[in-house]
């Protein structure tokens, strides 16, 4: 492996962009191809497929066999809302290997000594979220009950491509969150990507299973059912 | 927590970068019950450093062996691990699952 190839894959990866590299393992030579070029590449259809999946992996083309090592962003929760369900989140994120980052201006809700281990950014939502980007790669969760912190975190949310949109609250709070983002110019498309009622259906009660519930739907959305309907 | 592959990726960088002479072995085929998913990876230095994992300890030793072979000639090996191999049942990957390793030189 080249140094200038790792480096590349390195400072990609810290960028929070997708790689792929292919390693041609009869010759012994290598070429990274970042995100961006993948559509041009000869093999595209395989990286493309890889990439989707997440998985390195060998394949076969053209009577070769190719090693490709899938780079894909570490998977990243954001949240609005310093409160009692982000908390117990925090513990089962971590566990999941999922980054957590929590975001909330109200400064006595958003302490290290109830967020111990997570990046906890005390904060307007639009004002941090340009700064840390929300990516294909991301799941928002409002959480606050507050349309003055959720929304703002709701709108970056959908003019971006993250991977999942979820906003807590009753039927009723999100029929007048949906009237807010239809003000706001989303359409009906665009408004349908926010999971609301959030979670899966595991008749969650407690703060921690509602917790539970929503990281099953992430886990959910970002890998997607394997098993066949019997 | 156990450290990921970005962090294990990181290190050959900075070992290479720092003149250490630095080897990356990757998993790239499992069969059974591997116990590293395809992907994993162990990078070795010349005096047998290492950070990362391609088995959970099973085989380590054997890829570390093996590593300063590739730094010393440069040339990248495919290792195969196994229960059906004498040598690797020695090695420790008896829990059933046979592995293929890839293990390259940075240069």
């Amino acid at each position: 492996m080249d140094l200038s190839v790792l480096a590349t894959l390195n400072a990609e990866r810290e960028a929070r962009r997708a790689t792929v590299l292919v390693t041609d393992i009869a010759a012994g030579t290598q070429r990274l191809v970042k995100q961006q070029d993948i559509t041009a590449d000869p093999l595209s259809e395989l990286l493309e497929k890889q990439l989707r999946m997440g998985k390195s992996g060998m394949v076969e083309a053209a009577g070769q066999a190719w090693f490709l090592t899938v780079q894909a962003p570490h998977p990243r929760v954001v949240v609005t809302g310093a409160v009692h369900i982000s908390q117990a989140m925090a513990p089962m994120a971590k566990t999941l290997d999922l980054d957590l980052v929590i975001i909330d201006p109200r400064t006595a809700f958003a302490t290290p000594e109830r967020f111990p281990e997570v990046t906890l950014l005390p904060e307007w939502p639009e004002e941090v979220i340009p700064r840390i980007g929300l990516d294909g790669y991301t799941a928002f969760v409002a959480l606050t009950h507050d349309p003055k912190i959720d929304d703002p975190g709701l709108d970056a949310a959908l003019r971006s491509n993250c991977f999942y949109i979820g906003a807590l609250g009753s039927r009723k709070t999100h029929a007048k969150r949906v009237e807010r983002l239809t003000a706001a110019g989303f359409d009906e498309e665009a408004i349908a990507r926010i999971h609301a009622p959030i979670g899966l259906d595991i008749g969650a009660v407690s703060p921690a299973e509602i917790a539970l519930s929503i990281l099953a739907e992430i886990v959910n959305t970002l890998r997607g059912p394997r098993r066949k309907p019997a | 927590m156990i450290s990921t592959d970005t962090d294990i990726l990181r290190a050959a960088e900075e070992w290479s970068r720092s003149g250490r002479q630095v080897a990356v072995a990757t998993v790239v085929e499992t069969w059974g019950s591997a116990p590293r998913p395809v992907g994993s990876h162990l990078v070795i230095d010349a005096d047998g450093n290492f950070v990362g994992s391609v088995s959970g300890g099973c085989v380590e030793g054997a890829v570390v062996t093996e590593a300063a072979d590739v730094i010393a000639d440069g040339k990248a090996r495919m290792l195969e691990f196994g229960v059906a191999d004498e040598t690797a049942w020695k090695v420790g990957l008896s829990c059933g699952g046979r592995i293929k390793v890839y293990v390259e030189k940075v240069s």
